[in-house]
């Protein structure tokens, strides 16, 4: 065969494959060019975007963090958002993460939806505010044999803007342990002046993917990715006398509100029930006494369930259903942040409705 | 042969998976619901009746006076793959209703043997263009039919008490062959092969 053939052949091989190459081109551009659209988000904002892209991307792309894990392959179902008008056909691969109920109300899953024409959507308002932010780990402190104490530092520009009580999702990679990102919430325990740190009580919990992590794994000087604000537990500007109750890393969001309250010098009464069960479970005393001196309306009632001998405790004893009771006789022009698990909190407001606390008044984020 | 013959034989005695046993895998793997089943037998008959046209095409005007017979394995693959993109470009935009019925079928439909099978044995048996056309719509028909048939069994033996060693995929192919079985009774009508 002389080199004429050969080049021949070679040249109308790449032709074919060169002319499906632009054909695919050109449809792209034409066929697949959906022209600008326009999404309506909460009735209230319109986006003018460039369609043909999935709707996760879209949002991201124009600002609006949607939380996503598997970064849109449609595995790991956290990126819904309600699609009223222009979604198209609800998908089979949308299918395993959508109860009927949530399709009902118009649940989708922004990464199956492509933007192909003028959309309405619903979204929740905190996502709007949402961001995802690539933090530094600065420090990271045994505050109890269980607690960790985390700093996280964010880049100079990124300063997050939330509101005292409020939490973040941290994202714990795939490790030895867990072959799947996960995103799991923590609340923030500093203070949302300071904008270029992010501080965070982690309580261990066995088997506890994201609590393993950071506690056996994560190290000083790793990068941490988070995502939010979340959250409708934060401190509200009234001028009411407040309650607050915490169990174990419950005290975080607690922790913020305190610090707030003495960065803007907010001379409020407020009664702080903290309980443990060893004298050792009482963290962050120190600074908790400091914000005191600064404060004094503010008063402590920490509490011990099980002291040790070697604790040598005369204080209070009892969780903070116990000794709520013994200083609060009327509450019903009081307010109240609780913080803790499920059964903690729902005692703690039976006690404060018995004592007479409108339901209105009593704000709670209970950590599952 | 009448393009008639062909469509027929195609699906009932040269049926691609029954005779020919090809387009074996997403055969067993999607054929655990009717409903997707059939489905996903409609994009195969679609994308067997488009690119039996285009590769027909390809073949006789670009790559026979070329010489380059030799290369239609590859050829061929790129047209399928190429067309399959540009139909689902087309149907996404166009036919909304169509598009969310074959889902994600359709790009999956590339690397069906069967759609590569039929483009080889059009050349093999020298079909016209009318012919091929026929034999790619009538293989498409016949992969459908197949599949929906078998998913149809599937749906009743999920509640038969099936050997645990036999569970899923084996006991699928044992139903395939007895189906095959059977559909050999039709071989003496007319045979295309």
């Amino acid at each position: 065969m002389d080199y004429v053939e050969i080049l021949q052949s070679v040249g109308i091989l790449s032709g074919i494959g060169g002319t499906l190459a632009l054909l695919m081109s050109v449809a792209k551009n034409t066929v697949g060019n959906y022209g600008e659209c326009n999404i309506t988000v909460n009735d209230d904002k319109v986006l003018e975007v460039q369609g043909g892209e999935t709707l996760l991307s879209t949002l991201i792309d124009n600002g609006i963090f949607i939380p996503s894990a598997c970064g849109g392959k449609g595995t790991c179902g956290y990126c819904t958002a309600q699609v009223f008008e222009g979604g198209g056909e609800f998908l089979a691969t949308e299918a395993p993460h959508i109860t009927p109920k949530e399709r009902e109300n118009h649940v989708r899953l922004t990464c199956q939806v492509k933007v192909k024409r003028d959309m309405k959507i619903g979204i929740p308002e905190e996502y709007l505010s949402l961001r995802q932010y690539f933090t530094k780990v600065e420090s990271i402190v045994d505050v109890t044999d269980k607690i960790k104490h985390l700093t996280l530092q964010l880049a100079p520009e990124d300063a997050m803007e939330f509101k005292a009580g409020q939490y973040v999702q941290i994202l714990a990679p795939e490790y030895e342990n867990s072959d799947e990102e996960i995103y799991r919430a923590y609340s923030i325990c500093s203070s949302p002046d300071v904008k270029d740190k992010l501080e965070l009580f982690i309580g261990y919990i066995p088997e506890g993917i994201a609590t393993t992590y950071v506690h056996f794994h994560l190290k000083e000087g790793d990068d941490l990715e988070i995502i939010g604000p979340f959250g409708h537990f934060f401190y509200q500007d009234t001028d009411k006398e407040m309650v607050m109750a915490a169990i174990g890393t419950g005290l975080a969001p607690i922790m913020s509100i305190l610090r707030y309250m003495r960065n803007h010098k907010i001379h409020r009464k407020a009664r702080v029930f903290f309980s443990a069960r060893h004298k050792a479970d009482l963290y962050m005393m120190e600074e908790l006494l400091e914000i005191q001196k600064e404060i004094p309306e503010i008063e402590y009632y920490f509490s011990l369930t099980r002291p040790e001998e070697s604790d040598n405790w005369d204080g209070l004893r009892g969780r903070v259903t116990d000794t709520i009771p013994q200083f609060i006789e009327d509450a019903s022009n009081m307010e109240a942040y609780l913080c803790g698990n499920n059964a903690m909190i729902d005692a703690v407001i039976a006690t404060l409705k018995e004592k007479g606390m409108p339901e209105e008044s009593i704000f709670y984020d209970k950590f599952e | 042969m009448s393009p008639l013959v062909i469509f027929f034989a195609s699906i009932f005695t040269n049926n691609m998976i029954l005779a020919n046993f090809l387009g074996m895998c997403s055969f067993l793997a999607i054929s655990s619901q009717i409903r997707t089943s059939v489905n996903l037998g409609q994009a195969v008959t679609f994308v067997l009746a488009v690119t039996s046209a285009a590769n027909w095409l390809v073949y006789h005007y670009i790559l026979v006076p070329a010489g380059l017979e030799v290369y239609r394995f590859i050829v061929f693959i790129i047209v399928i793959a190429a067309i399959v993109q540009l139909s689902e470009m087309i149907i996404e935009r166009y036919f909304d209703s169509l598009y969310y019925a074959l889902g994600i079928f359709l790009p999956l439909i590339t690397v069906n043997c069967a759609i590569l099978g039929v483009a080889l044995f059009m050349i093999i048996r020298e079909y016209g263009f009318l012919q091929s056309i026929a034999f790619g719509v009538g293989s498409g028909i016949g992969w459908m039919m197949a599949i929906a048939m078998l998913a149809g069994i599937r749906v009743r033996i999920e509640k038969a008490p099936v050997p645990e060693g036999l569970k899923g995929a084996g006991i699928a192919v044992i139903a395939t062959g007895l189906m095959a079985l059977a559909f050999i009774g039709f071989s003496g009508i007319i045979n295309i092969s």
